[in-house]
C-alpha cells in the first residue's frame, strides 16, 4: 500500500473532521403561488408561468402544472428544479404501474400518498424538496384533491392552494366555492383569485396557465394573461394626505 | 416418479427437459391436506380440512390473512406457507403505508411468483414446498389465484390441491359455471361441499375444516366454530359412514355408496 494512501486514511480517522454537510439550504428558481378546486366534471388548476430568481422575474414560461399518468395533474410552487425531479420519481413511478399491464392503476390518491411519503422522508434527511405541491384528479367518478408541503405536511379539501395562495385565494374560494360549479364558473373564480395574486404578490407574473383533470383525461389551455386595472383614484396623487418625502 | 441421476440439484435440467426437484416439491403440496378456493363476481370462499399430528395436539394453520382484502390457504410444507405469508403481509401493508391503498391481488400473486422462481434457479436454494391459494379483491373484482411451487400462477374460478383433492375438483368442474352469479351463501355452501368430497367419508364437522371469506365490503376473516357449524348444519351436509369398500382404487368415485347424501337437496354428489 501507498505511504500516501495511509497518510489521508490516518488524517480522517485521527481527526474528528465532519464531512460537508450536504442539504438543500434555500432554493433558487422559484413558482409561487398554485390554486385548485375541485368542479362538477373534476379538478381545476392555476398557476402561472413565472420562475423567479430571487427577486428577479426570470422566467416567464415555466410549466407548473403537469399531467401524471391517466388521472391526475400536479402543480408546485417552490424550486422548479426539485419539481423537475420530481416529475422524473413519478414519470418513473407511472411506468412502473403501466408496466403490470393488468387493470390496475395508480390513482391521485395513492400518487398523492406516494408524493407524501417522499416529501416526507426527504425532509428527516434535512434535504428536503423544496416545493408545494397540489395533487388533484379523477378515478371512477370520484374526485381527489390534495396537497403536500415540502415538510410532508398533507391534507384534501374542495380547494387548496400553495404559497401566497393560502392567504389570498383561500379566503375567496371559502366564501364563493361550491359543489359542483360549472367549469366556466370554476374558471371565473380561478381568475378572480389569480388577479388578486397578480396584484398583491410581488412574484406573480401575468401569465397564467388553466389545467383541468377529468375522467376523460388532462386538458392544458393556451396561457393568457389577465385584465388588470390601475387608475384607483389613490393611485393618481399617491403623496395626498401623506407628509415628508415618501 | 422414480429417483434418477438429474434429480439431486434444482439447477440441473433433465434430458427431457425437466426439472425434477421442482416436481418433487409440488409433490409435497399433493401431500398435505386439502385446500378449496372458489369465487363469484364479488365473493371468494376458501376452505381448508384441518390436520393435526394427533389428536392431542391443535390443527393446522392453513389459512392466513394478508390483509383485509386478501387471504390466502397454503397445502404442503405448512413451514414454508407460513414465510411466504409473512412475505405477502409485508407488501401488502408496504404498499398500503405508501399509497393509501390496497395491494391489487394479481400485482402481489405475480410477486409471489418471482420468488417461487427465485428458488428454482439457485443452486443453494430450494422450492418452496407449498402450493398457495390466493383469494383477494383488486379494481376488477374478486379473483382467486393458485400458486405453484414452480413459480407458475393461474387464476381460477375454483380449484383443490392438496390430498384427495380430484374429488373436489371434480365436484367443482360440475358446478363452477354458476359461481360467477352465486351469492356469497351458494359459494359458502358449494366449497364445504365441496370440501367435504376430500374427507372420504370422514367425519364433517366445524372442527375438520376451516373456512374464510372475503368480499366486496366484507374483509378477509376465517369463519368461527359455530358459524361453520351452522352452514354444515343449514346445508345439511351429514358426517357420513364410512363406505364398506375401501378407498383403494375409488379414490375418485368418493362417497358414492353412502345414504347420509341430501339426495333431496338436489345436491347428490357422485355418481348421479
Amino acid at each position: 500500500m501507498n505511504l500516501i494512501d495511509s497518510t489521508q486514511a490516518k488524517n480522517t480517522l485521527l481527526s474528528s473532521e465532519i464531512a460537508a454537510s450536504e442539504r438543500t439550504l434555500y432554493p433558487y428558481v422559484t413558482g409561487t403561488s398554485v390554486i385548485g378546486i375541485k368542479y362538477k366534471d373534476g379538478i381545476l388548476m392555476a398557476a402561472d408561468m413565472g420562475g423567479s430568481y430571487g427577486s428577479t422575474l426570470r422566467y416567464k414560461s415555466v410549466e407548473r402544472l403537469k399531467p401524471v399518468g391517466k388521472h391526475s395533474l400536479l402543480g408546485a410552487s417552490g424550486e422548479i428544479s426539485d419539481f423537475q425531479e420530481i416529475l422524473r420519481y413519478l414519470d418513473e413511478l407511472i411506468l412502473y404501474d403501466n408496466m403490470w399491464d393488468d387493470g390496475n392503476s395508480l390513482g391521485p390518491k395513492e400518487v398523492h400518498n406516494y408524493l407524501t411519503r417522499v416529501m416526507y422522508n426527504r425532509r428527516n434527511k434535512f434535504n428536503p424538496l423544496w416545493n408545494s405541491l397540489v395533487l388533484g384528479g379523477v378515478k371512477n367518478g370520484q374526485k381527489y384533491l390534495g396537497t403536500v408541503s415540502m415538510i410532508g405536511v398533507h391534507f384534501e379539501d374542495n380547494h387548496v392552494a400553495t404559497g401566497f395562495g393560502n392567504h389570498l385565494a383561500r379566503p375567496i374560494l371559502r366564501d364563493e366555492w361550491h359543489e359542483n360549479l360549472s367549469f366556466e364558473d370554476g374558471v371565473k373564480l380561478l381568475e378572480k383569485c389569480m388577479l388578486v395574486l397578480l396584484y398583491r404578490d410581488r412574484s406573480a407574473v401575468n401569465k397564467l396557465q388553466i389545467a383541468k383533470i377529468t375522467e376523460e383525461g388532462f386538458t392544458s389551455y393556451p396561457p393568457y394573461a389577465l385584465k388588470t386595472f390601475w387608475n384607483f383614484s389613490a393611485f393618481q396623487n399617491p403623496t395626498v394626505g401623506a407628509e415628508g418625502s415618501w | 416418479m422414480f429417483r434418477n441421476q438429474y434429480d439431486t440439484d434444482v439447477t440441473t435440467w433433465s434430458p427431457a427437459g425437466r426439472l425434477f426437484q421442482v416436481e418433487y416439491a409440488m409433490e409435497a403440496v399433493k401431500q398435505g391436506s386439502a385446500a378449496i378456493g372458489l369465487r363469484s363476481k364479488t365473493h371468494v370462499v376458501l376452505a381448508c380440512v384441518n390436520k393435526s399430528n394427533s389428536e392431542l395436539s391443535s390443527h393446522q394453520k392453513k389459512i392466513f390473512k394478508a390483509d383485509d382484502h386478501i387471504g390466502v390457504a397454503i397445502a404442503g410444507l405448512t413451514a414454508d406457507g407460513r414465510v411466504l405469508s409473512r412475505y405477502m403481509r409485508s407488501e401488502c401493508i408496504n404498499y398500503s403505508y405508501s399509497y393509501e391503498s390496497p395491494l391489487p391481488v394479481g400485482r402481489l400473486v405475480v410477486q409471489l411468483a418471482d420468488k417461487a422462481q427465485v428458488c428454482t434457479q439457485r443452486s443453494w436454494k430450494r422450492p418452496y414446498g407449498v402450493g398457495l391459494l390466493v383469494a383477494g379483491l383488486d379494481e376488477s373484482g374478486a379473483h382467486l389465484y393458485y400458486n405453484c411451487p414452480s413459480g407458475n400462477y393461474f387464476e381460477y374460478q375454483a380449484f383443490a390441491i392438496g390430498s384427495r383433492s380430484q374429488a373436489a375438483k371434480t365436484y367443482l368442474e360440475r358446478k363452477f359455471e354458476n359461481f360467477m352469479s352465486s351469492s356469497r351463501e351458494e359459494l359458502l355452501k358449494d366449497a364445504l361441499f365441496a370440501l367435504r368430497e376430500t374427507l372420504q367419508g370422514e367425519k364433517f364437522t366445524n372442527s375438520t375444516c376451516t373456512v374464510a371469506v372475503v368480499g366486496v365490503g366484507e374483509a378477509f376473516h376465517i369463519l368461527d366454530n359455530q358459524t361453520v357449524q351452522a352452514l354444515i348444519d343449514s346445508f345439511e351436509i351429514v358426517g357420513e359412514e364410512v363406505p364398506g369398500n375401501d378407498e383403494g382404487a375409488a379414490v375418485d368415485q368418493g362417497t358414492a355408496a353412502d345414504e347420509g347424501a341430501p339426495a333431496d337437496q338436489g345436491m347428490a354428489p357422485m355418481d348421479v
